[in-house]
């Protein structure tokens, strides 16, 4: 299994295949939809982001508060594609990879052909389980967003699949083609 | 008339809401071990392995299932001969809401406005159905729903003419079309007949159905048995990755409905199908 560790470089992000397991140990930043339409208007007024984007990975995440004990409460991927009027802006300044899950746009799609982004799943509804792999988290960026907040995660052998790669390839069309029975 | 004290509704609907987001219900448990068993898909077993992982986690260190810990969904139904005291019912509740999420550590997803969009910060108000029943009982039902699979629901208004075929066919496609957004394997909620808000809270309240129980009436059931077999049909499978268990059963619920008229709604749940009944 391959592992990735953050920062991200073009190169390993492009020899990622759609459908394959991933592990990540490193840093990595969340936000969801509110932080990511701060994160464009910043853009948008030629301002400085409160995080460099540049070769990182964004989880598409809204974790519980953490139990005493705990370094994060529950910690799933929330779905990606409220994400994507939003998503080819931060490809295009240097954002490497996002973990989510389901179906992208095909804008984002191409952002990530062209720029040399992967799109990761991890495994909705394993909040409990995928916090554990989750051993520090911090906020900052945009604290009044509460659980929408940008927090600066710490994984280690985070597990994901490659969900959409840099040639396109998307691992849900290839499932799905390779169960779908005639007439379903 | 029989008392109740709001304080005992309000301790009731705290331990419920922590509950309902740290304990996948059994019925749910065994449907995805059945999945299991039955899963073609090597990937599709992982990923079902993993879910039941996941739901001993939560249960056995009281962490939520999912950080989705939802819209505080209530169905009450409240016996006529109850009197509550102390404070009104949907106070109490939502002072129990309000304790819950906050000390179960559950995530506050309700914002006020939804344009605004400003976090109320401790997840009421709580999305309360009452009906008024026989008896000096009251039921609380609570079903945290979590918003990929709410998103993914849909509405249309049919007309008779398009008959059972139309109601499967919408309902298969719109499963089919959200793919892997919704968290597959699913529960899907069929509300057919009443009116157009009729048959979307027909289809919501299938969802505390024990999955996979039929419907009593032999041409629903047999509806359900047909979508159900539709559904797993696509391929898309645990996650839409691939396989056989897109979703593991269908519930419909019908209901008397205009002579013009076919509403029919489809309410998608997650494989996090929570849901806990207290009765006082």
């Amino acid at each position: 299994m391959a592992t990735l560790t953050t920062p991200l470089t073009e190169d390993s992000v492009r020899s990622l295949v759609a459908g394959e397991k991933v592990t990540i140990t490193g840093v990595i930043y969340t936000g969801r939809d509110a932080a990511h339409k701060k994160l464009v208007e910043a853009l948008d007024r030629g301002e400085r982001l409160p995080v460099d984007l540049r070769d990182q990975i964004i989880y598409y995440v809204g974790p519980c508060p953490p139990k005493p004990g705990w370094a994060i409460g529950s910690a799933g991927p929330t779905t990606s594609y409220r994400m994507d009027p939003y998503a080819p802006r931060l490809i295009e300044i240097g954002l490497r990879g996002m973990i989510g899950k389901g179906l992208r746009s095909p804008a984002v799609v191409e952002a990530m052909k062209r720029c040399g982004a992967v799109y990761l799943v991890a495994l909705g509804g394993a909040g409990a389980l995928l916090a554990q792999r989750i051993k520090k988290a911090e906020v900052i960026a945009y604290p009044e967003l509460g659980a929408e907040a940008v927090y600066r995660l710490e994984v280690v052998d985070f597990p994901v699949i490659v969900g959409i790669d840099t040639a396109g390839r998307d691992a849900y069309a290839q499932g799905t083609a390779k169960y779908a029975r005639a007439g379903g | 008339m029989r008392e109740v004290n709001a304080a005992d509704i309000t301790a009731a609907t705290r331990e419920m809401c922590i509950e309902a987001c740290c304990v996948l219900p059994d019925d749910v448990r065994a449907a995805l071990e059945r999945a299991r068993t039955a899963e073609e898909s090597e990937l599709g077993r992982e990923v079902l392995s993993l879910l039941i992982e996941n739901a001993d986690i939560a249960a056995g260190q009281q962490v939520p299932l999912c950080q989705d810990t939802g819209l505080a969904i209530f169905y009450v139904e409240v016996g006529q001969e109850v009197h509550v005291t102390g404070a009104g019912l949907r106070e109490a509740i939502d002072e129990g809401v309000r304790q819950g999420y906050r000390d179960g550590y559950l995530r506050k997803s309700v914002v006020a406005d939804p344009f605004r969009r400003t976090n109320t910060g401790d997840n009421t108000p709580a999305v309360i159905y009452f009906d008024i029943v026989p008896g000096d009982r009251i039921k609380l039902t609570i079903a945290p729903k979590g918003a990929g699979s709410e998103n993914m629901s849909a509405l249309t208004m049919l007309t008779p003419a398009d008959g059972v075929e139309g109601v499967r066919n919408f309902v298969v496609s719109r499963v089919v079309e959200a793919g892997a957004n919704p968290c597959p394997p699913l529960v899907i909620g069929v509300g057919v007949g009443g009116t157009m808000e009729g048959a979307a809270l027909l289809a919501k309240k299938s969802l505390v159905r024990k999955v996979g129980e039929p419907n009593p009436a032999p041409h629903l059931a047999q509806l359900e048995r047909e979508i159900l077999a539709a559904i797993n049909d696509s391929g898309v499978g645990p996650q839409g990755l691939g396989g056989r268990t897109t979703a593991l059963a269908v519930h419909v619920n019908a209901g008397p409905t205009h002579i013009a008229c076919l509403p029919c709604a489809v309410n998608i749940q997650c494989h996090a199908a929570r849901h806990v009944e207290r009765v006082i």
